[in-house]
């Protein structure tokens, strides 16, 4: 039975379709490197990104066809992004709405936002007429592209986190009263998290969608569950090969490889011949297991069931 | 240094579970002054602690630091007055963070964080003569994440933290509470040398009567939201815990049965 499956896949698709992949991949990782933030430094799960990613695309698309430059549309779709953290960091400590029910409520404002950027659910940005800066018509200029712009992120993100305003933010991630103590504001630190994450996802959506060559108001759609995937997903693996070592560095490299691995993963489940439509399902299956291994391996090690069977 | 004038604080109000922390606290601290409070379970001794840093707002009165009013101020701000270290051993210290990195975040503390390095190398050397001074071999162990230390060694670093910048006044609220007695006593000896060498004002709660009595130049003892007796120099080094047991009965008019209180 499974010989039949397999002697009905063709290896050359498979073969086709990972450099594609592995550059959206690479793309999504920067979405990781957002969930990074506020997930692993600031300790705050952000479902806004789910609006913000479609916020970036359809910002940049937009932009790119009223005339502007590539470059100056993703600036903008970067500083739309920064906007959206900014009203989730108003609604978590100025309202004090908790963190998961703010993100979810701008990410729905963020809906009705993207349908009034574009006019209507789809615009296409073709990049036969326009000068964009990535599209998947050029499979290794894409990757190279994709390359860049995580290098340059990462090491941003890596000296800001070193500066002492970045330690203020990995301080309240980790023990508020502590911060507090130490004289940092931080609710305002909160916000500045929230805001550096969201300009991340907002330039990715802007990329993203030159890549794929339209901008869809549901192209956010499980966002924060394929950036969870990627730190996740990053973090075990990493963990597991480097252990204490993982630096600061490390960690986001592993996230930008979860994020590869996640879509070379839905490839192949793909080119197995899975239905496309099973794909949000599969990517909550992952993420649930890599979710629940720390948790399942630490009760592994004492539980109760053991505990009770030393009698 | 520190006046706390008339301050109320209800907690809860208007509901089943209001509580009625202070009633008209009022204390003044001399530049200098080492108090120890002590009292029951509910007396306020922590909700005046939490009044001074600021953790929460009083209800009514006014906090005045070094000549500073301070009332309306939220913690952070207040932060570059106080030094403070918690009864819980985890809550001084960021877990996840190396002990050179809790070390610079102290060593800034009221200050503005701007975008300069968070750890410049030359520090380092400050971080580790002063881990030094604890004696208790952190001064090589400066890149390890604080959450692999025991309690006391975390304890020992939130008062090197709080010191590091010198406070107005230091804050200890039963900062020996969640430690063995070894542990506590050596914890003990350490504010003592720091306090003393650095002069520094300290407002020191403590359940321990003979701590209460044996450290410091004042002790005040809180019943009810007020302080219900304040003694110090000759008078308080002459102290017997039975004096103060005696104390506590006539001004309270209730025997002082309290589990938490170390009677010997």
């Amino acid at each position: 039975m499974a010989m039949v499956v397999l002697a009905g896949l063709d290896p050359m698709a498979l073969f086709r379709a990972l450099p594609g992949a592995f550059a959206q991949g690479l793309l999504w990782g920067i979405v990781g490197i957002g969930v990074f933030i506020t997930f692993k430094v600031l300790d705050i799960p952000d479902l806004t990104i789910d609006g913000t990613l479609a916020t970036g695309g359809a910002t940049a698309v937009m932009c790119i066809l009223a005339g502007m430059s590539a470059p100056t549309a993703m600036i903008i779709a970067t500083l739309v992004g920064a906007a959206a953290g900014l009203l989730t960091g108003f609604f978590h400590t100025t309202l004090g709405i908790p963190a998961i029910l703010a993100g979810i409520l701008s990410q729905i404002a963020l809906y009705s936002i993207n349908l009034n950027i574009m006019g209507r659910s789809n615009q296409a940005v073709s990049v036969d007429q326009y000068h964009l800066i990535i599209s998947l018509r050029f499979i290794p200029k894409a990757i190279l592209v994709a390359v860049i712009f995580n290098i340059v992120i990462m090491a941003a993100t890596y000296w800001f986190m070193g500066t002492e305003y970045g330690t203020t933010l990995r301080a309240t991630g980790c023990n508020q009263a502590m911060a507090n103590a130490q004289g940092i504001n931080t609710k305002k630190v909160i916000v500045v998290g929230l805001i550096l994450s969201n300009a991340l996802v907002g330039l990715a959506g802007g990329l993203i969608a030159q890549y794929q060559g339209n901008a869809d108001v549901n192209m956010g759609r499980g966002a924060i569950v394929i950036g969870l995937a990627a730190v996740i997903i990053g973090l075990v693996l990493g963990e597991s090969i480097f252990g204490k070592r993982l630096n600061f560095v490390g960690r986001m490299t592993f996230v930008i490889i979860g994020a590869i691995i996640y879509y070379i993963v839905i490839t192949v489940v793909l080119w197995l011949g899975f239905p496309s439509d099973d794909m949000k399902l599969f990517s909550a299956i992952v993420v649930a297991i890599f979710l629940a291994v720390p948790y399942l391996s630490g009760k592994k090690k004492a539980s109760f069931r053991k505990a009770g069977g030393k009698r | 240094m520190l006046k706390i004038e008339n301050v109320y604080k209800t907690f809860n109000k208007g509901t089943i579970n209001e509580k009625v922390a202070l009633k008209g606290l009022n204390l003044e601290m001399e530049e200098g002054d080492f108090i120890t409070v002590i009292g029951g379970n509910g007396a306020g001794k922590s909700t005046m602690l939490n009044m001074i840093a600021g953790v929460y707002p009083v209800d009514e009165g006014s906090i005045i630091i070094d000549g500073k009013d301070v009332t309306g101020e939220p913690d952070y701000k207040r932060a570059k007055y106080l030094g403070r270290v918690f009864q819980d051993p985890m809550l001084g210290t960021a877990a996840d963070m190396e002990l050179q990195e809790n070390l610079a975040l102290a060593y800034r503390r009221g200050k503005r964080f701007g975008l300069k390095w968070g750890l410049p190398v030359r520090e380092k050397a400050i971080y580790r003569e002063k881990l030094a001074t604890l004696g208790l071999g952190l001064e090589d162990r400066l890149a390890t994440k604080v959450g692999l230390l025991s309690g006391g060694q975390r304890q020992a670093i939130t008062l090197l933290m709080a010191t590091l910048q010198r406070p107005r006044v230091l804050l200890l609220d039963e900062h020996t509470a969640a430690l063995d007695p070894k542990t506590a006593a050596k914890v003990l000896e350490l504010t003592n040398e720091i306090v003393g060498e650095n002069n520094l004002t300290t407002l020191m709660v403590t359940h321990n009567m003979r701590d209460a009595i044996r450290m410091g130049n004042r002790l005040v003892m809180m019943n009810d939201g007020r302080i219900i007796y304040d003694v110090r120099g000759e008078e308080k080094e002459k102290l017997e815990v039975s004096d103060l047991l005696q104390k506590f009965t006539e001004v309270s008019g209730e025997e002082f049965a309290n589990d938490r209180m170390m009677l010997q």
